[in-house]
């Protein structure tokens, strides 16, 4: 019953983004942003702090001014609205609830600016607040409840006005980290359940890579790249891309043809054969990077027999770190330094600090990056 | 853009206020006092004259020592006060906060007439002195009477000041100089002290230019040699034409600027407090007994001070005949009853003034905060540098600057000069006050964070929407902070109203208590309308705490507000 007072809702909407330049005086926030999200896909902008994810959500949301550029949603160009006129519902960081209003006030206040009759507003509200879990909690004041349940009445005032497409920014950084788990999957449910097209900012991987359906990751303004998350983990377009998905070994270098198949060869001084699909249309004589990541690569004793396939090194060990589930080394090969990551067998031995040790790469597992 | 429209139009309408009423009088004052009387042309010959004259001159020294003193004299009451109720666990915190509002509650001058009969030559403590230990000290002679009465009135300045900045400092900045070596005397030269100078200094300015510009204390006490009686008595006595006047004015707020001139210099990048959050202060030790002793007493000392204008006018206003004697010769009511029957329009008038200029205070107030903080209309941070710069403007200036500028405009109904309307001295009070009422609702919305209202934009509602539900209701402490401050200071007001007042059915109390104060035989009635005006702002200054303080306890809110 309650479910289907919020289900009735209009059709989720897409969102794109063109072209869009933003400065803060001499400072270039946002270069040459253009993105197109699905209708009722979770879409995440994931980068470290500073890349302008936060700028780009608010940018959707009508607060602050791209020099240029266009906002569209379900194909309407709404960039010279004002937020108010947008129909975009936002979450924000701080959650920004209105300590002077009760939980149910602060809900009911959007529909109340859409002048809706009482009565479909106090049933509106009653129905979300039984959606989030929080009709017990309706006559408080934000200021008795505690983190999570801001959280919700958060989520609830934006969701209950039905918007078209809903913004989330970084919602979960300021709860702790088990309910941040919990208030994660909550979320995603919510949003499978109402369909609602949502865009997600965060600098959490691990929080992008659970929920998204797609995320965009950014770097200094700049769209890095856009894909699911095992396809920005598998195959990263660059270094960043690369560095800050995961851990990653990226080894620089140049491209050469060698009786008929390609081969990098790094500064270093290691030689990995690349198979056509990997190489693609690069050319051979240019400077490239190639990347792999710590759990590509096997480690055995320095005399034990080299594997027939793949590449095969002989290097020293620098460090090492028990994380548990595995153990990470630093081995140095040549000039350069790989990381290698063992998964942990209880009783397994682990070798120490300075011991010689080979390794070997099963080179289809190599990425080349594009810078 | 509708809002971007509504948003220019009010800021318009504030900078025409602001123009007419602040920028164009003082304008005026500062051109007279350099043009030729008679034929208008630009001359120093009015300064010239100034400074041959040796009453000018003696005037002009007397004001700047009376004003150096007193700021010394209030340090040396402040200073311990600020000390003890910061660095030990103190009981007595609550009283010295109450000391803090106790100066807002009755204007200096109030009291001067009380102190005269305290601390004069022939009052209380002299005589008593006299009779056990044969001295007679001369607190009220001359010009020790005005630092006397001024440093014990505005003393609070330094002591709210000190103790804020002192409260601000992070526990863990005396921590860390411990850990590197500090201790004792060295730790608070080379670490506290640095650390409370701004904050001292803050208040030591604004005490040094409220004594400077003070023009009610002095004339109550008939100490006519300062700048500020000086000018009065020639506008009031010569004529609005006579150039002294205006340059005296000149001098007052050439000192008001360097004075807040130097404040700003002091506090430049020096805003410790905001970037030590929850600091949580100095360290607190337990006092040792002769340290107890002490501090108590050093504190009921000065507590005694203070509240012996209040003890005076208290005994003066129910006491029949009080001269050459400790106390009063015998207690009536009648002085009360002489008030409420033959001048209560002293008491509704000043109820009226106060109430509207302080209505009109918190309203341009919130708008030129909303409009500085919230918008990017140009040339809006002028709007609160204009608002601000009255604060340099003592009140005689624009009183002077009033009658010059809007005597020669008559009202079309009734021929009368626009300056001698009551209105006019309503905008007089509003514009002297609205630093105050501008600096609480500045302060509120800073506090607001900015998502409270993108939320409700988020949601639908417009730019006045959001004012109205979100903004206003979330800055009403400090709006209401505002309203008393202007209201309260207004109610007391006496220089400017001093010069503005036509005839006593317009005239506030603070009026009525100097023309009563005048003759002995309206010491009486004065002293019960000094009691009447502190009981209003103490009444107003009470509630508003309450108001403020029940809401915060609805919503939970003490501790984040």
């Amino acid at each position: 019953m309650t479910e289907h007072a919020i289900k009735a809702r209009k059709h989720a909407a897409g969102v794109s983004i063109e072209d869009v330049n933003l400065y803060y005086g001499n400072n270039h926030v946002l270069k040459e942003v253009s993105l197109a999200i699905e209708p009722g896909e979770f879409f995440t902008f994931l980068g470290p702090s500073g890349c302008g994810k936060t700028t780009l959500l608010r940018l959707i949301a009508g607060f602050g001014n791209a020099q240029t550029g266009r906002v569209r949603i379900g194909g309407k160009d709404i960039t010279a609205l004002p937020p108010w006129q947008r129909d975009v519902g936002m979450v924000f960081q701080s959650y920004a609830l209105w300590p002077h209003m009760t939980v149910r006030r602060n809900v009911a206040f959007g529909l109340e600016e859409r002048r809706l009759p009482k009565p479909e507003i106090w049933r509106r509200v009653d129905a979300v607040l039984e959606l989030v879990g929080l009709s017990e909690l309706a006559e408080r004041r934000p200021s008795q409840l505690s983190g999570g349940q801001q959280q919700r009445v958060a989520l609830a005032r934006t969701i209950v006005v039905e918007p078209q497409v809903l913004l989330l920014d970084e919602p979960l950084s300021n709860l702790d980290a088990k309910l941040r788990v919990q208030m994660r999957q909550e979320l995603l449910e919510l949003q499978r359940k109402l369909a609602l097209t949502t865009i997600f900012v965060t600098h959490d991987q691990e929080e992008a890579n659970t929920t998204a359906d797609r995320i965009a990751v950014m770097s200094e303004g700049v769209v890095q790249q856009v894909g699911t998350p095992t396809e920005l983990y598998d195959n990263p377009a660059n270094r960043f891309v690369a560095s800050f998905l995961g851990m990653a070994n990226v080894l620089d270098g140049r491209l050469a043809s060698d009786v008929g198949t390609t081969v990098f060869h790094s500064a270093s001084g290691i030689t990995v054969p690349l198979s056509s699909s990997q190489v693609a249309n690069r050319g051979t004589g240019d400077s490239h990077s190639i990347m792999f990541r710590p759990q590509s690569v096997a480690i055995r004793p320095a005399g034990a027999p080299e594997p027939r396939a793949g590449v095969s090194m002989q290097g020293v060990i620098q460090h090492q770190e028990f994380l548990g589930n595995l153990t990470r080394y630093a081995v140095a090969v040549g000039e350069s330094v790989i990381l290698v990551d063992d998964a942990h067998q209880p009783n397994q031995r682990s070798f120490s600090v300075c011991t010689r040790v080979g390794l070997s790469l099963a080179s289809e597992q190599v990425v080349i990056l594009t810078d | 853009m509708n809002a971007h429209w509504g948003q220019r139009g009010v800021a318009l309408l504030i900078a025409a206020f602001l123009f007419l009423f602040l920028v164009v009088p003082v304008a005026k004052v500062i051109i007279v006092a350099f043009q030729a009387p008679g034929t208008g042309a630009f001359t120093l010959v009015n300064f010239q004259d100034f400074f041959n004259t040796s009453l000018f001159r003696e005037a002009f020294w007397n004001s700047l020592y009376v004003a150096a003193i007193s700021v010394l004299v209030a340090t040396a009451f402040a200073m311990p006060l600020a000390y003890f109720t910061t660095r030990f666990e103190f009981r007595g915190a609550v009283i010295v906060q109450t000391l803090g509002i106790i100066p807002l509650i009755m204007p200096p001058f109030v009291g001067a007439v009380a102190m005269q009969l305290l601390f004069g030559t022939n009052g209380s403590v002299n005589l008593m002195l006299e009779e056990w230990v044969g001295i007679n000290i001369p607190f009220m002679d001359g010009l020790n009477g005005v630092i006397f009465v001024e440093s014990i009135h505005y003393f609070p300045f330094i002591l709210i000041n000190l103790s804020a900045s002192l409260n601000n400092i992070d526990r863990a900045m005396e921590e860390s100089a411990q850990n590197l070596g500090a201790s004792g005397f060295r730790l608070f030269r080379r670490i506290v002290f640095p650390l409370a100078m701004p904050g001292y200094v803050a208040g030591a300015s604004l005490v040094f230019i409220k004594v400077f510009d003070d023009l009610g204390t002095p004339l109550l006490l008939n100490v006519n040699t300062l700048l500020a009686p000086q000018a009065y008595l020639r506008i009031s006595s010569i004529g609005i034409t006579d150039p002294m006047g205006y340059v005296i004015s000149v001098i007052l707020v050439g000192f008001s600027l360097f004075a807040m001139w130097v404040a700003a210099l002091a506090l430049r990048g020096k805003d410790y407090g905001t970037e030590q959050r929850g600091g949580g202060g100095l360290a607190k030790r337990r006092m040792r007994p002769w340290e107890g002793v002490l501090s108590y007493g050093v504190i009921g000392l000065i507590l005694l001070l203070v509240l012996s204008p209040h003890i005076g006018l208290t005994l003066l206003s129910f006491g029949t005949i009080w001269s050459f004697s400790v106390l009063p010769d015998g207690y009536t009511i009648n002085h009360y009853r002489e008030v409420f029957e033959q001048s209560p329009q002293f008491v509704t008038n000043t109820m009226l003034y106060a109430s509207l200029a302080a209505l009109v205070d918190v309203t341009i107030g919130t708008a030129i905060a909303y409009l500085v903080l919230r918008t990017k209309i140009a040339a809006r941070k002028w709007l609160d540098y204009t608002a601000m710069a009255a604060l340099a403007v003592p009140g005689v200036v624009l009183g002077i600057g009033y009658l010059r500028t809007f005597f020669g405009v008559q009202l079309p109904w009734s021929g009368q000069p626009l300056a001698s309307w009551w209105v006019v001295l309503v905008i007089a009070l509003s514009v002297r006050r609205l630093p105050y009422a501008l600096r609480a609702c500045t302060a509120a919305l800073q506090q607001l964070s900015v998502a409270l209202e993108e939320a409700a934009e988020n949601l639908g509602a417009g730019k006045l929407t959001t004012v109205r539900r979100i903004v206003v209701p979330l800055m009403v402490g400090g709006i209401l902070a505002g309203f008393v401050t202007s209201f309260a200071t207004a109610a007391v007001e006496l220089s400017a109203t001093i010069m503005l007042v036509s005839r006593e059915s317009d005239a506030p109390l603070a009026y009525g208590l100097y023309v009563f104060m005048q003759t002995a035989a309206g010491r009486g009635p004065g002293a019960a309308l000094g009691i009447i005006a502190v009981l209003i702002v103490g009444i107003a200054t009470y509630l508003s705490h309450r108001v403020i303080e029940r809401g915060q306890k609805a919503r939970g809110l003490a501790d984040e507000y």
